[in-house]
């Protein structure tokens, strides 16, 4: 395979992920303001921040509104992570790759971004947008059901979940290194009102809220929630099942290959340390530390790999 | 049906029955609801969209997609027809390659003052660094697309000749298998002769040129210029229908003598490479500077028989339109044969005589420029406005060997669905045609353009030109 179709697929189901992840940063958001809506600014403020986008965010001159917030995340083009921005992106490196994808991926890819720039044209009012945050997860899945249902799992496969999980790692950690002191031990333990609207928001941000109440029913405790987002080997957006992902393809691409390559190490490194792991030792070390750290090892990790499997060089 | 009788109608022919090769078809047609009609062509429109099958327009903002409109009436060829046409196209791509051989090589076509030498001499397209070199297999013209037109039943000519990359053929395919989609009972009823193997006999033919360097089965790649060129569809559905690689220049540099292209594990040969980047733009220590698109180095590995480049470089001398006028004489020339097919009369506007003929008759001529493609900066004189042919006056005067002029030809017509019904659209017809030293192939079709405004003799997809599939009938 080309280095470059190698690095076209990791990158276009990278804005896959993201443009999916920022749809629930917006949904939350949304939530919030409408339950809680004299901390409304704050809230809108800590989604940007979650975004990363908080420069660019200010720079364009809005205010931490609804309105402005959820425009600046679904539909801003100057936004280079809002879901138009990171569907085009992702259909272009579909284009750069269309002869590794099946029809089923090109097409649902293509529909997408067509369906999503016919949705996205005009500011989304505040009635449509449970409508149109409902179409981002829909497509998002179309494009999942049809890569699970017909890639071969070869290198292709292995290069788009590589893609995906490095990017699911990056955005869960971003979403709990934001919000990490309201889920630090010295919070009470019983929770105020405003905790559990915080908590609520971390869950729904990462898409995790029904499974966590299966698993752990009305007991919402910080640090169960802190462990089932990072540690939970059962829940497919914590940052251990990434890095189980990660590696896993990253084994099956080198044995494949019949090579052994650094990034390989590198995310078995990662992984082991965190299998090794319990939330009573990161919260001990401490949480925003240990999250910080993380988002640079896996943003490491994304380097070697684009290095070890010659994406431009 | 038939509206306007001075053109010819290949649906209609004079009148009071369908032409032979249409009447299943147009049994069928009566009998079809319009409204289903309707329908399907908007199903098709939808189905073109989702699966991406669009052309980006030069000059039109950024990634700017469109579809080439289609219609769904197809364009119908007898057998016996399309025998005919083969034997002219063979004939004049043999000529074409033999001329090539010949230009690069001895130049005796020159030398028998058949063809002037300046005109080779003083072109751009001519590539000096081409003298002296035979293309693996002797083949330069891989892939060529005849365009032609027709304006009777048995005339037909030779418009052009694209002898560097021609496009189109990814719409001849998706354009089958569009209506094989919406109207599999039509293939049952009428048989038709697939089109569906064109990417395989590219891929045995490019295979059939490998280089002296290549051992074992060769490896074949698409070179692109990338996502943002016009055709960059076709090039990726090229190369997934080959099962070849879609390559950039970038992916590509010179490793020990060859051409490789960087994988995941490293620089790998490439054996046959079918690039889609014009001549110009193909090496930039040989040719532009500036040129990002190609592979630095490239045309040396090629001269000394590391990789096949198809079509070969400079072969862009034989498609030029100031030697169109020329090839009667060279089809003559290699063959010793008479052309079967038709040219087009010719003025060369760099003569002085026929300037002035052309001046005197602008109004009635189609003026070309020599180096243009695509309907770009063409005049079709009863279609212009007085402004128009003024402005083209002026060009004309200011570089006259820039130009040629043609007759405006009755080009014939088939009829395209209208929300009134049925009326007639000119169309022309691109053929593809592989060459390889096992022989020539050319693919029993090929691409129908329409020309979708009443009355329009342009056809080209950039200026508002739609498709149409195309049947050759069995026998």
């Amino acid at each position: 395979m080309l280095g470059k179709t190698a690095g076209g697929l990791f990158w276009m189901y990278r804005y896959l992920e993201r443009a999916e992840n920022t749809a629930r940063l917006a949904d939350a958001g949304f939530r919030i303001a409408l339950t809680r809506s004299d901390h409304a600014e704050d809230e809108w403020a800590s989604i940007i921040e979650t975004a990363s986008a908080r420069k660019d965010f200010v720079g364009s001159g809005a205010k931490f509104d609804g309105p402005s917030v959820i425009n600046f995340l679904l539909r801003d083009p100057a936004n280079r992570s809002s879901v138009i921005s990171v569907t085009e992106a992702a259909r272009n490196n579909a284009r750069l790759v269309r002869t590794a994808l099946t029809r089923e991926v090109w097409e649902a890819v293509n529909e997408t971004w067509i369906t999503l720039k016919e949705a996205l044209a005009r500011p989304v009012r505040e009635t449509d947008l449970p409508d149109v945050l409902a179409l981002i997860r829909n497509q998002s899945a179309l494009v999942r059901g049809a890569t699970v249902g017909t890639m071969l799992r070869n290198d292709i496969y292995n290069f788009a979940r590589v893609g995906t999980f490095v990017e699911r790692a990056d955005n869960i950690a971003r979403i709990l290194d934001v919000k990490y002191y309201v889920l630090l031990p010295s919070v009470t333990l019983v929770g105020s009102t405003l905790d559990n609207v915080q908590w609520e928001t971390i869950l729904r941000a990462a898409s995790a809220e029904r499974s966590f109440r299966w698993l752990y029913g009305g007991e919402t405790r910080p640090l169960t929630i802190a462990d089932f987002l990072i540690l939970d080997r059962r829940m497919p957006r914590s940052l251990l099942y990434c890095l189980r992902k990660i590696a896993g393809n990253l084994g099956h691409l080198c044995s494949d290959y019949g090579v052994r390559r650094p990034s390989l190490d590198f995310a078995l490194g990662l992984r082991d340390e965190l299998e090794d792991t319990t939330i009573d030792q990161i919260m001990e070390r401490g949480l925003h530390e240990f999250l910080t750290k993380f988002i640079q090892s896996n943003n490491a990790l994304a380097g070697h790999v684009e290095e070890d499997f010659r994406f431009n060089r | 049906m038939g509206e306007t009788p001075t053109f010819f109608n290949e649906m209609d022919g004079t009148g009071d029955r369908p032409r032979a090769p249409y009447s299943r078809y147009c049994d069928w047609y009566r009998a079809e609801p319009p409204e289903r009609l309707r329908r399907k062509a908007r199903e098709a429109e939808t189905f073109f969209r989702r699966t991406g099958i669009t052309f980006n327009v030069y000059g039109a903002a950024d990634g700017d997609e469109r579809l080439i409109p289609f219609d769904i009436v197809p364009r119908i060829i007898s057998a016996k027809e399309w025998t005919r046409l083969t034997k002219g196209i063979e004939q004049r791509v043999r000529a074409i390659n033999a001329f090539l051989n010949d230009i690069y090589h001895r130049q005796e076509i020159l030398r028998a003052g058949r063809v002037p030498v300046e005109l080779i001499e003083n072109n751009d397209a001519f590539l000096p660094k081409m003298l002296g070199v035979s293309p693996p297999g002797g083949v330069y013209t891989h892939i060529v697309g005849v365009d032609l037109v027709r304006t009777g039943e048995n005339e037909f000519f030779v418009l052009e000749d694209n002898a560097r990359t021609p496009s189109g053929v990814s719409y001849m395919l998706e354009n089958r298998e569009t209506m094989l989609q919406m109207f599999p009972e039509l293939f049952t009823k009428i048989r038709v002769r697939p089109v569906s193997d064109y990417p395989k006999m590219l891929r045995r033919s490019l295979s059939a040129c490998a280089p002296p360097a290549c051992n074992g089965r060769p490896v074949v790649a698409v070179l692109t210029p990338g996502i943002h060129n016009s055709a960059y569809y076709e090039h990726a559905f090229l190369a997934d229908q080959m099962g070849a690689e879609l390559v950039e220049g970038r992916d590509l540099r010179v490793v020990g003598g060859r051409i490789a292209m960087r994988t995941t594990l490293g620089y790998t040969p490439i054996d046959v490479l079918y690039r889609r980047v014009d001549d110009d733009y193909l090496d930039p220590l040989n040719f532009r500077p500036d040129s990002f698109l190609g592979v630095p180095g490239i045309l040396d590995i090629y001269r000394s028989g590391g990789i096949t480049i198809a079509n070969a470089p400079g072969t862009g001398i034989a498609d030029d339109k100031a030697i169109y006028s020329y090839m009667p004489d060279i089809v003559q020339f290699y063959t010793g044969e008479k052309p079967i097919l038709k040219n087009v009369p010719t003025w060369r506007c760099s003569e002085a005589s026929s300037l002035s003929y052309v001046l005197d008759h602008l109004s009635e001529l189609v003026v070309k420029e020599v180096h243009g493609s695509g309907g770009y900066g063409m005049l079709v004189g009863p279609a212009a406005s007085k402004k128009e042919l003024e402005a083209f006056r002026l060009k004309l005067v200011a570089k006259p060997a820039n130009y040629i002029a043609q007759p405006t030809l009755a080009l014939s017509t088939v009829p395209i669905l209208t929300k009134a019904g049925l009326a007639p659209r000119h169309v022309d017809l691109r053929p593809f045609v592989l060459m390889s030293p096992e022989g020539i192939e050319i693919t029993p079709g090929g691409l129908t353009r329409v020309a979708l405004k009443k009355g329009s003799l342009v056809v080209n997809s950039s200026q508002g030109g739609g498709t149409k599939d195309t049947w050759v009938l069995e026998d």
